[in-house]
């Protein structure tokens, strides 16, 4: 089907949908048609198949904040208490596997993507289910052969597997935790082929390119970058494997390779990946910014557009990781003038949420709180990379705490907070229930202070000189450490909290009805939890999306939840 | 749309990759001195291009397919350019020693 088939007579316009009244519960949903493990483990619905990714991956987070916890502990003190030096290397290895691989690259696409993708674009189901349904069982077998590798003992290379240590000096794990990472990778490769393949050919009638919901535009382009990206890794990994097995020249310089290459292959993939981690999160926070200022964004072509810029112009900025590795100087200049082009659609996203908020009416609801922690934080994490761009500014914060501070600002403080801005506002949905919302914003706020405590202490530290990976340092550094720890616990107690509280919310939390935002998305116009196949006759579209300014001053009534 | 194709294309599409495949081996006992690596990236190519085009049936495919296989060919041009860009320039700054 495609998006300009004249509407049949009998279909309904989208908001003549609303099946249920508000504050209904639907008996008859996803949840209850099918139960038991076996429906569960051999379901073809992409709404169960979100839900298993999404119990999939916090097993994951979980583990690795175990590890980033014990790390923490340990650098309260400038001498090695707890873990040896050996154990600290493996710490930070678990921990940078898995939170990349096993939650965050999934995170967004796989769990809310599944789940309301095909829902936004009107569509029963993603266009091959089954397929869907296989990639979730290629990650969990991926996830299984890396806990595999913790289990019999870790892996102390970094999670960037630096060739010639990992080809030839590490005596851990190596080759089955580059295996996991590999399997798993294919898992990437299928729900991107799945998700391109549904945007395509699934969308509803009257629901043109340019009609798309923007979260829609976004997973589009993460779906593009992981089908290009992905195999690179896959035969990068592949190669390590057969230098460490058959002593086949390629990255040892001993055998006749360059170490160099390993690093140009690995960030062929792993720069782009940054990108998949976050622009997921981007198309989040354009649905919160319009739904909880009930106003169309500003600049819809431009903010899609930018996605696509950042998609391809990602893939030409890797060798900034790259300055100090002995890569050419005019490589390098190249790559910092391209790594500065990036800033250009990613300001153009900032600018335009800041410019939607302008006379909006403005709901501080818990997506919402999470939005603007996005918008402040990405922005901070972004301009720091511009720093790191810079060659010579590079040099200086080369592998310190600088470069930790950059990327979590924009993994934990973009992608994670929209993850949960995401999670939060479509739970309504997912669950059929409300979370409670004083609870829901207590949690959004901790996070936020957890968060910078954290983070931005090792701003300093790594511009004072403390180098990455070194759980061993001059008793001045301390008291930033002792503020990140802190720090971390605050954080640690702002993630906790949405746990206890959804899983409270499940069975016990107040009905939501179809549509608690009272937003314009598809996804919203079917009850709540949504039937089997999500909409009771496909719905017709019939204009451009997010048009809230009829309604701007809507009582959502929060504070009754 | 997609034409259904017969199974004598990917028996001939297998003679062509044996064929080929005697040729990168046979090149391997002959000193050809700098076009040894060339003829061997020739061939190469030449098999990739016989896998896209009738194993995987780009040809024949919609204009979609098309493109993204064309996109799957620039992005790996991307990539070797950026990487032979940093191996070729590396000599040009003098080293002090």
């Amino acid at each position: 089907m495609n998006g300009t088939t004249p509407a049949p007579e009998t279909m309904k316009s989208a908001t003549e949908l609303v099946v249920e009244r508000p504050g209904e519960f639907a008996r008859e949903n996803y949840l209850s048609i099918h139960r038991g493990v076996r429906a569960w483990l051999l379901t073809k619905d992409h709404k169960r198949i979100g839900l298993l990714y999404l119990g999939t991956i916090l097993i994951f987070f979980l583990i690795a904040s175990v590890a980033a916890a014990l790390m923490r502990i340990e650098l309260l003190t400038p001498q090695p208490k707890l873990v040896t030096s050996e154990t600290y290397n493996k710490l930070f290895t678990i921990h940078g596997v898995l939170m990349v691989w096993f939650f965050l690259i999934p995170s967004i696409p796989t769990v809310l993507g599944n789940f309301v993708l095909p829902m936004m674009i009107g569509a029963r189901d993603v266009a091959f289910p089954k397929l869907n349904l296989m990639s979730w069982y290629i990650f969990v077998a991926g996830g299984a052969l890396a806990l595999w590798s913790l289990i019999r003992g870790g892996v102390d290379t970094g999670w960037t597997f630096y060739t010639p240590y990992s080809t030839t000096y590490a005596n851990t794990h190596v080759i089955s935790m580059a295996a996991g990472v590999f399997v798993a990778g294919f898992s990437t490769i299928v729900t991107g082929i799945n998700f391109i393949v549904t945007t395509h050919k699934m969308r509803a009638p009257g629901l043109t390119w340019f009609r798309l919901p923007l979260f829609v535009w976004s997973l589009y382009a993460t779906s593009l970058i992981m089908v290009l990206a992905t195999p690179v890794l896959a035969i990068t990994l592949a190669l390590i494997s057969v230098e460490r097995f058959w002593g086949v020249g390629i990255f040892d310089p001993k055998l006749g390779g360059d170490p160099v290459l390993f690093q140009h292959l690995f960030w062929f993939y792993s720069h782009p990946a940054v990108y998949i981690m976050i622009l997921p999160g981007m198309g989040v926070i354009s649905e919160l910014i319009t739904c909880f200022s009930r106003k169309r964004i500003y600049g819809y072509a431009w903010v899609g557009s930018a996605s696509m810029a950042i998609a391809i112009l990602g893939f030409m900025v890797w060798g900034h990781h790259m300055f100090v590795s002995s890569q050419s100087v005019y490589a390098g200049m190249i790559f910092s003038i391209l790594s500065f082009l990036v800033a250009v659609p990613s300001g153009i996203k900032v600018f335009n949420w800041t410019a939607t908020l302008h006379k909006g009416s403005i709901h501080f609801a818990t997506p919402m709180l999470y939005a603007l922690g996005f918008i402040g934080l990405f922005t901070i994490g972004g301009l720091t990379g511009l720093f790191l761009a810079a060659l010579a500014v590079d040099v200086h914060v080369h592998d310190t705490y600088f470069v930790i501070a950059h990327f979590h600002y924009i993994m934990v403080g973009g992608m994670v907070m929209a993850f949960m801005g995401g999670l939060h506002y479509w739970w309504p949905k997912i669950s059929g229930r409300l979370y409670p919302e004083f609870a829901g914003k207590l949690a959004a706020m901790i996070t936020f202070i957890g968060f910078n405590l954290t983070f931005f202490p090792q701003f300093i530290l790594g511009y004072l000189g403390q180098p990455r990976r070194y759980h061993i340092y001059p008793p001045e550094f301390q008291i930033f450490h002792v503020l990140s720890t802190a720090g971390a616990s605050v954080l640690g107690i702002g993630y906790l909290m949405p746990l206890i509280y959804f899983i409270w919310s499940w069975r016990r939390g107040r009905a939501a009805g179809p549509n608690p935002w009272r937003a314009t998305g598809l996804e919203w116009q079917t009850s709540s939890p949504p039937p089997e196949h999500n909409f009771e006759q496909t719905p017709i579209v019939t204009g451009p999306p997010y048009s809230y300014s009829a309604e701007k001053d809507v009582d959502l009534n929060l504070a009754s939840i | 749309m997609e034409e259904v194709v017969q199974p004598k294309v990917y028996v001939r599409t297998c003679i062509a990759l044996l064929v080929l495949l005697a040729v990168t081996w046979s090149i391997g006992y002959i000193n050809l001195g700098p076009f040894n690596l060339i003829v061997a990236l020739a061939v190469s190519i030449a098999k990739a291009i016989v896998i896209a085009l009738f194993f995987m049936h780009i040809k024949g495919s919609s204009r979609i397919l098309h493109l993204a296989a064309v996109a799957g060919v620039i992005w790996l041009l991307i990539m070797i350019s950026l990487t032979l860009g940093d191996y070729i320039s590396r000599g040009w700054v003098p080293l002090n020693h």
